[in-house]
Parts: C-alpha cells; structure tokens; sequence
C-alpha cells in the first residue's frame, strides 16, 4: 500500500498528488511514467511522474478527471493509501546536446511537460514555453512554467486569458521570424501533437511527442500500448510503454492512435458514471 | 484380475453449462475413483512412465500409497520432486510426458496419472491446516526475479534450506502465467494463492510492483545484499503476424486479452477493466494459449468462436483435453487456414462514426499439407486463389510470445540467444557470476513442470555456490 503524503485541487478537474513510494523516488527521471491501482478492483493507469522527492520518497503525480478511474482517484484523501504504485516505467526524455528546445504542453498535458521543462532548464539549455487551455479555469502550472522558461506563452481556446487560439498560433509565428531550435517537445492531446508536427514539418525542426495509449502492465506484456511508426517507407509496431513513450512526431501514425484511444468509448462512459454515482450516494 | 482398459472418467461441468461460467471444468477425482484408477498401475519394474516426467516423479510409488488409501504418504512422495502438484496435475501434457510412456499405453489407455497427482494435491490442500514451520535462517540473502512456477519454485526450495528470500514481481499479483495467463476454469486462483501463502509462511518475502531493469537493477540488487539472484522473469513479449490491420481496435494480442479476463478481473459482471464481450471472435494459433483465450471469449458471451491455426489437428501443440473440452463447447475449429488480413471499417466521409477503427472480419487463405520438412512435420503450403473471409468483431492473436528484453537491457554481460532466451548451463549459471536463470526466460515458452523443474535445479546450485563460499 502507498499512502498520500500530500494532495492539492489546481482546478476542479485537475488534482496532484504526492505518494510515498521511495523506490520509485529514487530512480525516476523526467519522462518516465508510473502505473497505480486505487483499490483491490481498480483498473490500472498510467500517470505520468511530476516530479520527485527522494529525500523524502515521495513522487508526484497530476491528473485530470476524465472517467471512472481518475474520479476515485480524485476522492482519495491526505493519509488514505493506493493499492499499487510501480515505477519508473519506460524511456526517459532524451536530452543530450539539446541547447534550445521549444516545449509545447495542452491541457493537463502541461504536467507531464513540466518536469521536462524543468530538467532542460537545469541542464542549461535555452526553454521557450508554449501552454495551451481551453479556457482559464483549467490553467494550471503557469508559476512553475514560468519560473523554468526562458520566454513562455499561455494561450486559451476562447480568449478568457492570455492569447486567444492554440498553441500552434505562436509556434508558427516563432518559426516563420526565423526562430530555430534544436528540437521542439510536444505534449498533450493526440490531435494537438499530429498539429505541432505537421507546423513544425516545413521548417524541418525535430519533434518528439509523447504518446499515452491505453495500456495493462507497462512492462512490454501485453501489446495493448502498441503503435505505429513510419520509418523508412516501412510500417514499424512499437510499444509506448517500453520503447516510448517519447517518439519521433514525424515517424508516428497520429490517426491510428486516435481510432486506438476510442475503443472503449461506450465503456469508459458506464465506469465514469457509476464512480460518479457512486460517491453522490455516498455524499 | 482383468484389466480395466479406460482411464476413470473424469467428472466435469456438463458442456452447455461450462460455456457459460468461469468455474473450473474438470471437478477431480472422487476418493474411491482414485483408488480404483491407482490400481489400473502395473507398478512396473523399469517405470518407463517416470522417464516421460521432466522432473522424474516417483510415480509408481506414489500410486501405491493411493492404493493403500495413504493419501498423505502419496503427497509427501510427490513433494520430494515437485513443488506445484495441485498445478501440473491439471496442466501438464500428460500425454506427451509421463503418460506417453506408460506401458498400459501400449494396447489400452495409459493410467491418469495426471488426474492421480491432482487428487493427491487437492486431498492434502483440503485436510492439511497446519501451516509449515518456518525454517531456521542460515544468514543468506538470495533474491527472485518474477513470481511465475519457476521462480516460486527456486524461493520455495531455497527457503526450506534457510535462505532469506525476495521475490521482486512487475505485476500487483503473484503467481506470473498461472494468474494472467492461465484461465479460473483451467486453474483456479485459489491454488495459486495458496502456494503463495505457504511460501512467506516459509518466511519468503515476496514484493509486487517492482520491475527489476527500471525499479531496480540487478546491480544494485547485488549491493543491497543479496548474494545470488534467480531470473525466472518468463516469456511474456506477444509476437504478432505482421500482416496489415493488427492495429484495428478489437485486436488484441492472447496476453492482453486473457489478462484483461484473468488478472483484472474483467470476467466479473461490472468489472473496471473494460474487455469486448460476445460478438464473433477468430482466435489464431492452435496451442494452449489459443484454446485458452477461445474458451474465454465464449465465456464472456460470444456468439461465434473460431480457432484459425495453419497447420492440421494432428499438429495442434495444445494439451488433448483441452481440444477436446473446446469442441465440446463448440469453438469451430478451422483448420488448415492462414490470416493473411485483418479487415476493418472505415468510414472517410464520417470521422466521428464511432464504428470507424474497428475490426470487421480476418481474411485467410487455405493451406494444404506439403511435404516434411528437415524436422519431418509436414510443411502448410498455401493454395493459390482460396482466400476468404470470415466476419469476425474481435480477433486474438496467440501464435507465441518470446522473453522480454528488459533484465537483459539493463544488465551487462548477460548473454542471450537469438531468439533472447538467457543462456544458462546446466545447473542454471548465466554469464554473470551468482546470476541464475531458467523457465520460460531461458527456453522460450515451455511448460509449467519445466519451469519448475529448472527452478530447483538452480535452487540447487545456489545452495551448494553459499555454501562452498
Ligand atoms: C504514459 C502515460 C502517461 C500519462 N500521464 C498522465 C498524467 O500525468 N496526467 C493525466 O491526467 N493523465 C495521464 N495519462 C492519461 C491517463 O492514464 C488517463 O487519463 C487515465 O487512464 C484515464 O482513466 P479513467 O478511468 O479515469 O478514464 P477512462 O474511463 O479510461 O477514460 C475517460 C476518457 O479519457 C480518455 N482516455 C483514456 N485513456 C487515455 C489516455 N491514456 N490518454 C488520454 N486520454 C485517455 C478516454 O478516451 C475517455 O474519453 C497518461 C497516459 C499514459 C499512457
Ligand atoms: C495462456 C497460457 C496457457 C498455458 N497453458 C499451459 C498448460 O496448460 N500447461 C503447461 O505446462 N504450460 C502452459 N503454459 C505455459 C506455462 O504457463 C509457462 O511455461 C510457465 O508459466 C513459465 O513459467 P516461468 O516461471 O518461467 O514464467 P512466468 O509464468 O511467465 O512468470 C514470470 C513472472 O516474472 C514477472 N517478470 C517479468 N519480468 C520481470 C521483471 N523485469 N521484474 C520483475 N518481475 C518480472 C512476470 O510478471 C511474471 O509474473 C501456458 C501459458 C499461457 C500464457
Ligand atoms: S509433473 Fe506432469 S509429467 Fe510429471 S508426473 Fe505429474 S503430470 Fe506427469
Ligand atoms: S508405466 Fe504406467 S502402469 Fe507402469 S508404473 Fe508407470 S504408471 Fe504404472
Ligand atoms: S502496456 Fe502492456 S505492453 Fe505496453
């Protein structure tokens, strides 16, 4: 059992935690990944790590609430425990001889941009941040952007704060002055990581995406996380969970994986009502 | 006295009813079945049916005390040379080990010795309370890596000898195949649990939720202490065909499926893990994996459940009885067919039609038998022009899995074959110094009693290293 040590709402829709797991703590690195299950029967998910405190042995994670999962997760308290916690998993981000590089977070995607942004920033290298919201009630993280960017950009789907648009808007506006970097990180919404790589294409900048499909063990088993590439005129399967989740964007069939994320549609929707339910019963 | 020329009868769940619950088919042996079928054995003199046992069970022993109604006596005669009787007993492809060679075999059926261990097993699990003694320590640090029967097996023996033993699993529940893999109608959970159990009250700790290669390495599981490190971490990596349409949704490799059934529990009424139930499902493969997830899939309310495997029924590598329960429930069995193509829907005019993405039949070829190759089986060659298709909604891959290359990547000098099973010698030494290996992360996907069987060799051979230290 893990318990958590400490828990704050950034929104009503995105939570973060810290977990005691010292093991864990230890040994990950921005970009790396967790599996937990909240109780005996839960499901188990994936979230990415947010941040660690070896010292202590706490890692932290942010998460949205998008479904049944995430909702208990979400009524978990101060001092409550989690059934199952295991890490690190998968690939850090890769970030050698990076000197410049354009991190471009959507939605809660921003918390799994964040400690890569930051370990950038402790490397050296020159951060421009580009965040995205649909509006300004969902931002999150803009202090900790701040504090790691070199220059950062918020942006929201409907104006209510900072500019209006999405995050390609500036990026593109970037990359047309004649800005450069040695590589952009796009995470986020499938759909906002197939727009960044296809901005980013004419200008021949290199783009690592981070994929999230639906994934079981986390440990190359199962193949449900699988995905593919288009590599040298070849069609090439790879596992998120092992080999990823960091890719190429230029490599990676953006539409597949989105016709993969909606397989359980219909289900996704019954588990998140009856968790809802759940706790209405209980209130 | 004449000879009864049939083995017992085993009692099992009438097909109808079986096909639609998850509760084990076969119900075992009653006390007086077991005697009488212990008294078909011949108690042959050169006991050719412990030859067929990979790790040699004294087998015509053991059915002696059954005749004598000393079930207890048979166990502790079992248990000299295996740890999972309660497993093997219902796993084992009796048919191409022990009892292959049984001379009652010859001209009639061979004696169910498989059926005789599980009885054993099942008898001693029901009238033994006492937990074992925990043994005294001997100061020695061994770890584990993977909870499957090879490396419950290396930690079991290790800690009747008076190791302090961890046992480091990636999963939340322990017991590798034999709980994700291996389905409750086939091998009940509670089995697996059990000998679980009585491993830590050997004083065995076993810690779930740590991947040795991310969490941990080997390397610092050396300067943590431990003195020799057992791999039996498996082979849990799923092939897949390789042809187009693998990634359509509803195409799921046997690992995910049977997981998402067994492990998480999705079996159950309202579980949390979502699976596709019912519609039409082809399962391709033809060992039993293949039988395995077939079964599953009519379970969770299947209309239609194929087997699709290339070569002929002579060739399925699945255990007898499970082909036999399988038909009996009505899998169809298509054999001699080859997938060439996943078919799905799509729909360019209506990206948000929910239907796009999804599985909508396998198309496969034909094959006939050509001739034998260099291992004499005969070679499936396709026959030009006879591809057709089946309408299917889900589709699971089972043509194999290979060991997985995490242990192998994060630990240098440590050599693997081609196909990267860890290369080992005899008593289960790797390239690196105190790192044993076997089961499936040695030899591929094998079986049950093999895997087994390596982890007592290798518990062996860290035990004679500790002490010569
Ligand atoms: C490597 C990795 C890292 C991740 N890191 C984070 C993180 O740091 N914070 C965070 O909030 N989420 C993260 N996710 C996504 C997270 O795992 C899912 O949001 C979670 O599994 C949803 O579970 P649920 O039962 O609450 O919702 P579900 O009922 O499973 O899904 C509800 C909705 O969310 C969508 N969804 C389901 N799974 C995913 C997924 N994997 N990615 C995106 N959308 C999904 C569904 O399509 C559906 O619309 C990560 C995913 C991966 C693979
Ligand atoms: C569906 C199915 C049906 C089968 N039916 C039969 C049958 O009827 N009869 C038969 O004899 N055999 C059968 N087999 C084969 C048999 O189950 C295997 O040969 C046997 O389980 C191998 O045992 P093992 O201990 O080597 O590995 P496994 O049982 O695979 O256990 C390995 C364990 O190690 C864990 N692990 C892996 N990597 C790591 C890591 N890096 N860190 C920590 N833990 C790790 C895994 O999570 C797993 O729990 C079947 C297999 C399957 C999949
Ligand atoms: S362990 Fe398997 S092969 Fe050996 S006697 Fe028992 S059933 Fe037969
Ligand atoms: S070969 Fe058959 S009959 Fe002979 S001892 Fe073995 S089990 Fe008995
Ligand atoms: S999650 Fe199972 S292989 Fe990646």
């Amino acid at each position: 059992m893990y318990r958590i040590i400490t828990r704050k709402e950034w929104n009503p829709t995105v939570t973060q935690m810290e977990i005691l797991a010292p093991m864990v703590a230890k040994k990950a690195k921005p970009g790396q990944f967790i599996i937990l299950r909240v109780d005996e029967e839960g499901e188990r998910i994936p979230l990415t790590v947010a941040g660690t405190n070896p010292e202590q042995g706490t890692v932290k994670i942010i998460f949205q609430i998008v479904g049944g999962t995430t909702e208990k997760l979400n009524h978990k308290r101060e001092g409550d425990f989690l059934q199952d916690f295991v890490g690190p998993l998968g690939v850090p981000t890769h970030t050698a001889g990076i000197r410049k590089v354009c991190i471009v977070g959507g939605g809660v995607g921003c918390a799994i941009a964040m400690p890569v942004a930051q370990e950038f920033h402790r490397l050296g290298a020159k951060v421009t941040s580009i965040i995205g919201f649909r509006n300004k009630d969902l931002l999150i993280l803009e202090d900790e952007f701040a504090a790691c960017s070199d220059r950062l950009t918020v942006m929201t789907d409907d104006g209510s704060y900072g500019r209006h648009g999405n995050v390609t808007v500036p990026l593109k506006e970037l990359l047309e002055a004649g800005e450069t970097f040695d590589e952009i990180v796009a995470i986020g919404p499938l759909v906002m990581m197939k727009f960044v790589t296809l901005t980013a294409k004419p200008f021949g900048i290199p783009v690592t995406v981070s994929m999230n499909p639906i994934m079981i063990d986390g440990t190359g088993m199962c193949g449900c996380c699988r995905l593919t590439l288009h590599r040298d005129g070849k069609n090439v399967t790879k596992f998120a969970c092992v080999d990823g989740p960091d890719f190429d964007g230029y490599e990676v069939d953006f539409d597949e994986a989105m016709s993969r994320a909606r397989m359980y549609g219909e289900f996704e929707r019954h588990a998140y009502e009856k968790a809802c339910n759940l706790f209405r019963e209980e209130a | 006295m004449a000879i009864v020329p049939k083995k017992h009868e085993m009692p099992t769940q009438e097909p109808a009813v079986r096909a639609h619950n998850f509760d084990e088919v076969a119900l075992g042996y009653p006390v007086e079945i077991a005697v009488e079928e212990a008294k078909r054995c011949l108690n042959c003199k050169n006991r050719p049916c412990v030859n067929g046992c990979p790790v040699n069970i004294a087998i015509p022993d053991f059915i002696s005390r059954i005749k004598e109604r000393d079930f207890e006596g048979a166990y502790r005669i079992i248990s000299e040379y295996s740890s999972l009787p309660a497993v093997c007993g219902r796993v084992c492809p009796q048919e191409e080990q022990c009892e292959k060679h049984c001379t009652l075999g010859v001209k009639f059926e061979p004696v169910a010795i498989g059926r005789l261990e599980r009885f054993v097993a099942d008898y001693h699990n029901a009238n033994e309370t006492e937990p074992p003694k925990k043994p005294e320590s001997n100061g020695h640090k061994v770890a584990v890596i993977g909870s499957g029967p090879s490396g419950l097996t290396c930690a079991g023996d290790l800690a009747k000898r008076g190791y302090k033993v961890t046992v480091f699993e990636a999963l939340h529940t322990a017991g590798g195949v034999l709980v994700y893999g291996i389905p409750e109608f086939r091998l009940p959970k509670a089995i697996v649990a059990k000998e679980v159990e009585t491993l830590k009250a050997l004083g065995v700790d076993v810690q779930t939720n740590v991947v040795i290669g991310k969490t941990l390495t080997i390397d610092e599981l050396f300067k943590m202490g431990y003195e020799a490190v057992y791999i039996g971490s498996g082979a849990g990596l799923p092939n897949f065909m390789g042809i187009p349409g693998e990634s359509y949704q509803g195409v799921y490799s046997a690992n995910e499926f049977l997981t998402r059934s067994n492990l998480m529990k999705a079996y159950l009424a309202d579980p949390e893990t979502p699976i596709m139930k019912g519609g039409r499902v082809a399962v391709v493969g033809g060992g039993n994996v293949a039988m395995d997830a077939a079964r599953t899939a009519l379970r969770l309310g299947a209309e239609k459940v194929y087997i699709v495997y290339r070569r002929s029924m002579e060739e399925l590598p699945a255990r007898k009885e499970e082909v036999e329960h399988a038909m009996e429930e009505g899998i169809d069995f298509r054999l001699l067919n080859n997938p060439v193509e996943i078919l799905g829907y799509r729909n360019p005019d209506d990206l948000r039609d929910p239907k796009n993405g999804f599985v909508t039949g396998i198309r496969c070829i034909r094959m006939e038998l050509g001739t034998p190759g260099a291992d004499g089986r005969r070679r499936p060659v396709p026959v030009p022009g006879s591809e057709f298709t089946l309408d299917v909604d889900a589709v699971v891959i089972a043509i194999g899995t290979s060991p997985n290359p995490l242990i192998k990547s994060t630990t240098d000098g440590l050599n693997v074959n081609a196909r990267g099973g860890i290369l080992v010698s005899e008593d289960g030494a790797t390239s690196r110094d105190a790192v044993y290996a076997g089961g499936d992360a040695v030899t591929g996907a094998a079986t049950v009693i093999s895997a087994m069987g390596a982890g007592k060799v290798a518990a062996s051979a860290i035990h004679a290293r500790l002490q010569a230290e």
